[in-house]
């Protein structure tokens, strides 16, 4: 059950993949330059068939301030996998999953909405959780939590 | 105070994908987010050709409540309640998800009554959820009767759990490295007596429901996925199996006192709003065959692990010991310091996979707590399904999904 | 030989007798209203569970004469707000209790409608008395069922009470 990290380290290799054994599941760390090259390879050849999630963690104020992180499944051999990336909080982008899987579209639009990630060739990055005209992204460490942003003005 | 038009102009919280029609005859129609048929708070926008449903475009986050950043500023502990309200209808099953991803960070391991106690739990909350999926979408087909029973036995449950968590709906039970009580006296003999009462109402249910022609004709080839279309739209759980794949976390990657248990998978043949009907009368039945084999082995012993970093000592020691006070108060004041580090635990939610990713920093307040939750990917696909059917099938469809709005919108 | 002048009433004052039947009509009408109530129920979470709850057996809201949900705004009288109420929704809110005509009655049903619950941050509307004016307030996390049907009698009190004007100086 599962892939063997051998297999997956002699496949991604360094020094651009670092392929190391996590607490719960093989986790790859890449240059978001090589992402949509990993993830084709772990689609076609490691059988990673179902894009479980995608998220964004905020390091502020170490930098690089995001790391983006990826996990699969495979409904073949029941494997997972974690992929993380980090991006910078000049340039935040990273391609989009869209060609591969389209589960990536609510989800990219989800972390695009919570941290300002930019997903380069998903064609929808329209608000999903928060709505038409909220400033910000709210997960974001520097964005106070108290701070609402009303649509309708309170009464008296 | 009279009707008359407002001060201010109403902003519309969401830009619409299309608002224009590719064709004369086509109307674009709104159907919610305050609907009776849309369960919780959904807007799906829809484009129709006479009561056929040419595309639609589906809005999520009028519930989104800000859980994620709310957990950033309290305790591993106190945000347990937060993790309830996630799927409000299974919520026991979303606190022991939530503890077990930080029981793996931690490198805690439960005690055996611990796990078996968590999956009999886990299996109860998935009949209440199932209960209360079909219930409700029966009732919006127009089977008041069906709805009454299912939600009457559903009632019994939400009274019996109360007993042992003291809340009906949202429990806060589960615990890091533990649980908040044990099994109060004659709860096993009352679960006993609720599941003889749930056979015999579902039974009824069946006897209205799986046979009756206006229900299959309502149900059978409505809202179809194809298994291929199902896992590139990342649909887990009793979708993924109505379309025919038997994949079940509880039996492919075994977690809590799943392997020791006898049961089966129940898969359906097309993918349609029937498959997910029967599919879903099938596993409460399954659930309460696994009920029935953990009452029997349910083994002795304590409920919480006795490691000092995160269960709260006995009371009667904290009033009089130094120690135990001194722990009692760093775990409440600062709360259980989680190794840094992250992790992703899964569980078999009714909706499918159930997914926490927790990330620590070595404190007791998270760096950053995700869900992935089921129902917000599934609406991602959703369209998959209504598409091409008449608008009277949106209703059906979008039923059999079980979209539990604290879990798509978090 | 000087009598004390006659006080003539001043046109608009109200007689006795006028006030006496002027609170029986109010007491009719308060009594009809408040056994025939409309909910709309403006369902968005966890707290949806709970009216499930209590509008089937063994909770019967019809007992009250509360039971028929009525789903479009301008057939309803009662809006029970039941569930968180974000930023987002408050447009939706706000528009659909604006659709409701007169009388209608609000009832904040659980601490998330009633005051934000333990929501306190960026997304969730602080209760929903900063966008509507509510008439009762049902606290609960969800309420339990007993909670729900004692904001319904409270309602049914405060409607009794109130004053009923079949003619206003707008209509």
């Amino acid at each position: 059950m599962g892939v063997e990290i051998g297999l997956l380290q002699q496949r991604l290799a360094p020094p651009d993949y670092d392929v190391l054994s996590g607490r719960d599941m093989p986790v790859v760390r890449l240059p978001p330059a090589r992402l949509l090259n990993a993830v084709t390879l772990l689609k076609n050849e490691f059988h990673f068939d179902l894009f479980l999630d995608v998220t964004a963690v905020d390091w502020l104020p170490r930098q690089p301030r995001f790391e983006v992180v990826y996990h699969f499944y495979s409904t073949r051999h029941f494997g997972r996998i974690r992929l993380k990336t980090a991006v910078t909080e000049g340039d935040p982008t990273v391609d989009s999953l869209v060609s591969l899987y389209g589960s990536a579209g609510y989800m990219e639009r989800e972390c695009h909405d919570m941290y300002g990630i930019a997903f380069r060739g998903n064609p929808d990055l329209r608000p999903i959780l928060l709505y038409e005209g909220f400033v910000g992204h709210p997960l974001r460490k520097d964005y106070p939590k108290l701070k609402e942003q009303p649509l309708v003005p309170y009464r008296k | 105070m009279n009707t008359k038009s407002p001060e201010f102009e109403l902003p519309n919280p969401v830009r619409p994908a299309f608002d224009a029609t590719g064709h004369d005859d086509h109307v674009i129609v709104n159907i919610g987010p305050s609907h009776p048929a849309t369960h919780g708070t959904v807007q799906i926008i829809a484009e129709l050709d006479g009561e056929r449903v040419v595309r639609t475009d589906v809005h999520c986050g009028y519930l989104h409540r800000g859980f994620e950043k709310e957990c950033e500023s309290h305790t591993w502990h106190n945000l347990i309640p937060y993790v309830d309200r996630l799927n409000y209808v299974s919520a026991l099953i979303n606190d022991f998800a939530y503890c077990e991803a930080v029981e793996t960070l931690a490198g805690v391991a439960i005690t055996p009554r611990c796990r078996h106690l968590r999956t009999l739990l886990s299996e109860y909350s998935r009949i209440v959820d199932h209960l209360t999926c079909v219930a409700a979408g029966l009732m919006e087909l127009g089977a008041m009767t069906a709805f009454l029973y299912l939600v009457m036995i559903r009632d019994y449950m939400y009274e019996h759990i109360a007993d042992l968590t003291g809340a009906r709906v949202t429990y806060t039970y589960g615990r890091i490295g533990g649980l908040a009580r044990d099994l109060p006296d004659g709860w096993l003999a009352r679960l006993e007596a609720i599941l003889d009462q749930y056979e015999m109402f579902v039974g009824r249910v069946h006897g209205l429901m799986d046979r009756n022609r206006i229900f299959i004709d309502r149900m059978r080839n409505v809202g179809v996925i194809s298994t291929a279309d199902a896992i590139h739209w990342g649909y887990t759980g009793v979708i993924l199996r109505s379309t025919g794949v038997p994949r079940d976390l509880r039996r492919d990657t075994p977690y809590l006192a799943y392997a020791d248990l006898d049961f089966e998978v129940p898969v359906g043949i097309n993918g349609d709003n029937y498959d997910r009907y029967y599919v879903r009368m099938r596993e409460m039945d399954e659930s309460v065959h696994m009920i029935r084999q953990l009452m029997d082995s349910l083994p002795a012993g304590p409920i919480s692990v006795d490691d000092h970093r995160f269960t709260l000592p006995e009371k009667h020691l904290v009033y009089t010991e130094i120690e135990s006070l001194i722990n009692h108060f760093k775990l409440v004041m600062d709360g259980p310091q989680v190794p840094a580090g992250d992790a992703y635990a899964a569980h078999e939610s009714p909706n499918g996979e159930l997914g926490f990713y927790i990330v620590s920093t070595g404190s007791g307040i998270p760096a950053k707590v995700h869900v992935r939750a089921p129902s917000f990917v599934h609406m991602g696909g959703v369209h998959r399904m209504l598409d091409g059917y008449q608008l009277a099938d949106i209703v059906p469809t979008f039923g059999s999904i079980n979209m539990i709005g604290g879990e798509c919108d978090r | 030989m000087a009598r004390t002048p006659i006080p003539i009433q001043p046109a608009g004052t109200k007689t006795a007798a006028f006030e006496y039947l002027t609170t029986k009509k109010d007491e009719l009408v308060g009594w009809a209203r408040k056994f025939s109530l409309f909910p709309y129920p403006f369902v968005t979470a966890c707290c949806a569970m709970e009216f499930m709850a209590v509008s089937s057996s063994p909770y019967d809201t019809d007992r009250f004469g509360a039971a028929l949900p009525r789903f479009s705004p301008r057939q309803a009288d009662l809006l029970m707000v039941v569930g968180t109420v974000t930023h987002k929704q408050a447009p939706v809110l706000y528009k659909v209790y604006e659709q409701m005509c007169e009388p209608k009655w609000v009832m904040a049903f659980g601490v998330c409608a009633t005051s934000g619950g333990f929501y306190q941050n960026y997304a969730a509307v602080q209760g929903i008395d900063k966008i509507i004016p509510v008439d009762v307030y049902v606290p609960g996390c969800p309420p339990r069922p007993e909670t729900v049907i004692d904001g319904i009698m409270q309602l049914q009190d405060k409607i009794a009470r109130s004053r009923h004007p079949i003619m206003t100086k707008d209509f």
